[in-house]
C-alpha cells in the first residue's frame, strides 16, 4: 500500500543531544581509511582554522541515522522498514562537525513519491548545536521496495 | 593551489574486505546484517554480503579530502546508491576505484567536483559530487 502523502511536511521531536568526541571521530576515520591529520590531531586541525578535530564529511550519518529511524519507526506512517534501502544521500555542511559539539537533530519529511511500486521518502535532518547553531543539513532518500518490486 | 575546471584529482584505489565492513558497522552503528551475514544477504536476494553504501560514499570522499588538504573545505557531498559493492569472504575483498574531476566553478568561492567510484568496471555511486571551498 502506498505511503500516505499527507505526511509530507511532518517534523519530528528533536533528538537527545549527541556528544561528538575526538575518539569517535578517530574511530570513524580509521573505519573509512581516512588519514587526514584534521581528523586526528587537534593542533593540525587548529592550524587549518578549526576549533578542534573535525569529522569526515559523511560522519553526520551517525547522527542522522537515528532521526531517520524515528521516521522509519513512526507507527502512523506504517512504513515496512524491512523493505527499506538507502536511495541517495546528501550532506550540506554549514561548518564541519567538530569534536566537542553537542548536536541535536530534527527530522522532516520533505517528500513522499511512488514509482513503479516503490515508495520514496525524503527525510531532511537539520543538525544543530544545543546552542542553536545550524551545522549540517543531511538529506536521505529511503526507498521502500514494493511487494512485487 | 590552482584549481581549474578540468583538473583531475589523483586517483584512489581502496580494497574493502569483510573486516572493513565489520569495522565500519561498529564505527557507524549500522549493524544491518546484509553487510556481514551471507545468509541474510542471500535471503534478501543479494549475491553475497555487500558493503554499506555509506562506506563506499565515505571512502570516495577521501579522494577530495586528500587532494584539498583541509577536509573542512568540503561544504556539500552527495550521491545516489546505484549498484552494490559485493564483498567476498576472502583476503582480497572488493576493489573500489575512485576518480574525480573539477567540473564547475561556482560564484560562492566553491568548485564542483564530480566523483566516480567503480567496482568491477561499473559505477556504484551515481551522480556523486562534492562542492569544495577553494577561496
Amino acid at each position: 500500500m502506498p505511503l500516505d502523502p499527507s505526511f509530507i511536511g511532518r517534523s519530528y521531536q528533536p533528538s537527545q543531544p549527541y556528544d561528538v568526541s575526538r575518539e569517535k571521530i578517530r574511530e570513524f576515520a580509521d573505519a573509512i581509511g581516512a588519514t587526514s591529520p584534521a581528523y586526528r590531531d587537534a593542533e593540525a586541525a587548529k592550524a587549518l582554522g578549526h576549533r578542534d578535530v573535525i569529522a569526515p564529511p559523511t560522519f553526520a550519518i551517525v547522527v542522522s541515522m537515528k532521526t531517520n529511524e524515528t521516521v522509519m519507526f513512526d507507527p502512523e506512517l506504517k512504513l515496512d522498514y524491512s523493505r527499506v534501502v538507502h536511495g541517495d544521500q546528501n550532506f550540506i555542511h554549514h561548518r564541519p562537525i567538530t569534536a566537542g559539539d553537542q548536536l541535536v537533530s530534527v527530522a522532516h519529511i520533505d517528500a513522499i513519491t511512488s514509482r513503479m511500486g516503490n515508495d520514496m521518502v525524503t527525510v531532511r535532518t537539520e543538525i544543530s548545536t544545543v546552542e542553536g547553531e545550524l551545522v549540517t543539513t543531511a538529506k536521505s532518500m529511503l526507498v521502500v521496495r514494493g511487494e512485487d518490486a | 593551489m590552482t584549481v581549474e575546471v578540468g583538473t583531475e584529482l589523483p586517483p584512489l584505489s581502496v580494497r574493502l574486505t569483510r573486516a572493513d565492513l565489520v569495522r565500519y558497522a561498529g564505527a557507524s552503528l549500522d549493524f544491518n546484517p546484509i553487510h556481514w551475514n551471507e545468509k541474510t544477504a542471500k535471503d534478501v536476494g543479494l549475491p553475497d554480503v555487500i558493503a554499506h553504501g555509506m562506506l563506499t560514499m565515505a571512502v570516495a570522499s577521501r579522494i577530495v579530502a586528500e587532494w584539498i588538504g583541509d577536509p573542512g573545505a568540503i561544504v556539500e557531498y552527495g550521491c545516489r546508491f546505484g549498484r552494490p559493492v559485493v564483498v567476498p569472504n576472502d583476503d582480497d575483498g572488493a576493489l573500489v576505484e575512485v576518480t574525480a574531476k573539477v567540473t564547475k566553478e561556482l560564484e560562492d568561492g566553491t568548485v564542483k567536483v564530480n566523483i566516480n567510484a567503480a567496482f568491477e568496471g561499473k559505477s556504484v555511486l551515481t551522480g556523486a559530487f562534492a562542492r569544495v571551498r577553494v577561496s
